[in-house]
């Protein structure tokens, strides 16, 4: 965490509402669904927050009402100190730059019509920031980065595999030098091998551009070895929040402590023990 | 544990499929036995062969395209070579399979009972009746609330975790010997998943279910495997028992895969150890062993395909396909620090 000063995103009793209509098959949600149900978190400059929950937890829509790609029904969401919450899309647009996202499935959020090269291109041109031979000298620069090649440039997303599938989405995220990736399950789709190698280009690009991770994932192992802190989510709430060493080692919420039970013990002989533990 | 007759026993499987691009070897000379009353993990990333092999047992391969070879006996009867009207005799009564996705196997306009029941009737000589009261005490047995209730459920009115249930009630209806499970846990949200994975040690433990659990994930295999295959690029590269594979690895691979998990009760290690590179096309794998390329310790001999045979004296029930010396991969192991737990105090 930083010490001083003011968090790069500050969240405040964010809610984020669905509204269930009246129809047959919602009426058990006559209220609406309360997706996100007052949320309070920070993200310092620098920092990884971890973001654990189940699905239907309200991780997602969390992420996306941060990055108001919806539209949060109340609360406050200030980045760099300025509200973004009702902030028209005009207002928006330069401070996009600043925020960028990563997803689960790389295959979905990449254009297969588009060549590689215009697909990690594409926000610098689109802000105006470089053309031509400097455009193709920065995204060559970017694919270099993420550990593609140049080569790489006039392929489609369907030449690749899921893992260097998700390094184009990486190099099109950090392609405006953003402070803040919001990265909603990065890894969840790839074979362990290849996950290990984007956590630790996800690492290595922190250290050298300073950016700060929202970093959502199920898989909690993978969180621990990535986030500062961790907040664990159950049905639209933050239940509890810590240090990850605090959440993992010192769980003090009964979900946290139930979620973390559940997780599978990668060693034998522990695992063992701890099933003679519970008297099975 | 008193080791007793394999149950199913592959030998030198090989399945390639013809594509447009050329032929794929997606199984290259397999083999496991899998005995009674046990559960044997082939675990492997996308691509390693581990489902191709399980489907191939199942029958669900077959066609114009594919080409099979070897042999796979399941309690006394040759799977590969078997007419349709055999394998249908054994499908779903002896052996049954359960996958990631319970829709594959649940149909989503037929109350969950119904399917149990036309299940048995298909297969048994039973009234309507007899068929829906062993449905209900399937759907009870593997812990649906209120079975009786839920029985006349579709299955869209059921959470995930219930409809993974619902499938294995209707694999169990036959009372088969072998259960085989591809990926049973992987689209579960983790506490469902150590539900389930209790479900299927019960299983075992208490109706000696045998179990062939196809998976990518090594954690899910430290919690219910008593054997396991590691798979690599159609190949088995390690066979051992879960122990011997967790603290005695002797391929790099397995290696990289038990050194690439991550720990929820463990401070963070600085990097997380990763295997470089991909997994090789099957289209034109490399020459000698499939790993090599990615391999921080291969040398000359490695373009020749080692055998997976026994190397280590002490024990002979630990198969590996790697040249590498013994010694040599203990030092190797111990230098870099990767794969091999601790033996714990």
């Amino acid at each position: 965490m930083s010490p001083a000063g003011e968090p790069l995103l500050e969240v405040r009793d964010l809610v984020k509402h669905f509204p269930s209509g009246s129809g047959l098959l919602f009426n058990r949600h006559a209220d609406g669904i309360k997706a996100v149900d007052g949320v309070e978190l920070t993200v310092a400059a620098g920092e990884t927050l971890g973001l654990v929950g189940e699905s239907g937890s309200g991780k997602s829509t969390l992420c996306r009402a941060v990055l108001q790609l919806v539209e949060p029904t109340s609360g406050s969401v200030r980045f760099e100190g300025r509200e973004l919450v009702g902030l028209r899309p005009r207002q928006l647009r330069p401070l996009r730059r600043q925020m960028q996202m990563i997803f689960q499935d790389p295959q979905a959020s990449l254009n297969p019509r588009r060549r590689v090269g215009q697909i990690v291109g594409g926000p610098i041109r689109l802000h105006g920031l470089a053309s031509g031979a400097e455009l193709r000298r920065r995204v060559d620069e970017l694919l270099d980065r993420v550990g593609l090649s140049p080569e790489h440039y006039d392929r489609f997303p369907h030449e690749f595999s899921g893992g260097q599938r998700q390094r184009i989405g990486i190099a099109r995220a950090i392609a405006l030098k953003p402070k803040l990736i919001v990265a909603d399950e990065p890894v969840s789709a790839l074979d362990v091998s290849i996950q290990a190698q984007i956590v630790n280009l996800l690492d290595d690009l922190q250290d050298e551009f300073g950016l700060s991770y929202l970093f959502v994932a199920h898989d909690i192992g993978v969180v621990r070895h990535i986030a500062d802190r961790i907040a664990v989510m159950n049905e639209g709430r933050i239940v509890e929040q810590g240090t990850a060493d605090q959440v993992c080692e010192r769980p003090v919420d009964p979900y946290t402590k139930k979620l973390l039970a559940a997780v599978p013990v990668p060693d034998p002989r522990e695992s063992r023990a701890r099933r003679e533990g519970a008297g099975q | 544990m008193i080791p007793r007759d394999p149950l199913l026993e592959v030998r030198d499987l090989a399945v390639s499929f013809n594509t447009e691009e050329g032929s794929v070897q997606a199984v290259d000379g397999v083999g496991l036995e899998l005995r009674a009353g046990e559960v044997l993990a082939v675990v492997g990333e996308s691509g390693s062969g581990k489902s191709v092999t399980a489907m191939t047992l199942m029958g669900l391969t077959r066609g114009p395209n594919a080409a099979i070879s070897g042999a796979a006996t399941f309690e006394g009867t040759e799977l590969i070579g078997a007419d349709d009207e055999e394998l249908r005799r054994i499908r779903g009564n002896r052996m049954a399979m359960i996958f990631q996705d319970p829709m594959s196997s649940l149909d989503p306009v037929y109350r969950v009972a119904d399917q149990i029941v036309e299940q048995i009737q298909a297969h048994r000589d039973v009234g309507s009746a007899e068929a829906r009261e062993r449905a209900i005490e399937l759907l009870d047995a593997v812990g649906i609330p209120a079975a009786a209730k839920r029985a006349d459920s579709y299955p869209h009115e059921f959470s995930g975790g219930m409809r993974q249930r619902a499938m294995i009630a209707m694999a169990l209806s036959l009372e088969p010997s072998l259960l085989i499970a591809d990926e049973p846990t992987t689209a579960l949200d983790v506490t469902v998943q150590a539900q389930i994975i209790e479900l299927l040690r019960g299983l075992n433990r208490d109706r000696d279910l045998s179990i062939l659990l196809i998976t990518h994930d090594i954690g899910v295999v430290a919690e219910i495997a008593d054997r396991v295959a590691v798979m690599y690029a159609g190949r088995i590269v390690e066979y051992g028992t879960l122990d011997e594979i967790f603290y005695d690895p002797q391929h790099p691979y397995t290696w990289g895969l038990l050194g690439s998990l991550t720990r929820i009760d463990r401070p963070r290690p600085r990097r997380l150890p990763q295997i470089p590179g991909m997994p090789p096309s099957l289209l034109a794998p490399p020459q000698g062993c499939h790993f090599r390329p990615r391999c921080a310790h291969a040398f000359d001999r490695c373009l020749e395909v080692p055998a997976l045979e026994s190397r280590l004296a002490d024990t002979p029930s630990h198969f590996d396909r790697c040249w590498l010396e013994p010694a040599r991969k203990r030092e190797l192991r111990e230098v870099g620090d990767q794969g091999a737990l601790e033996e714990p105090r």
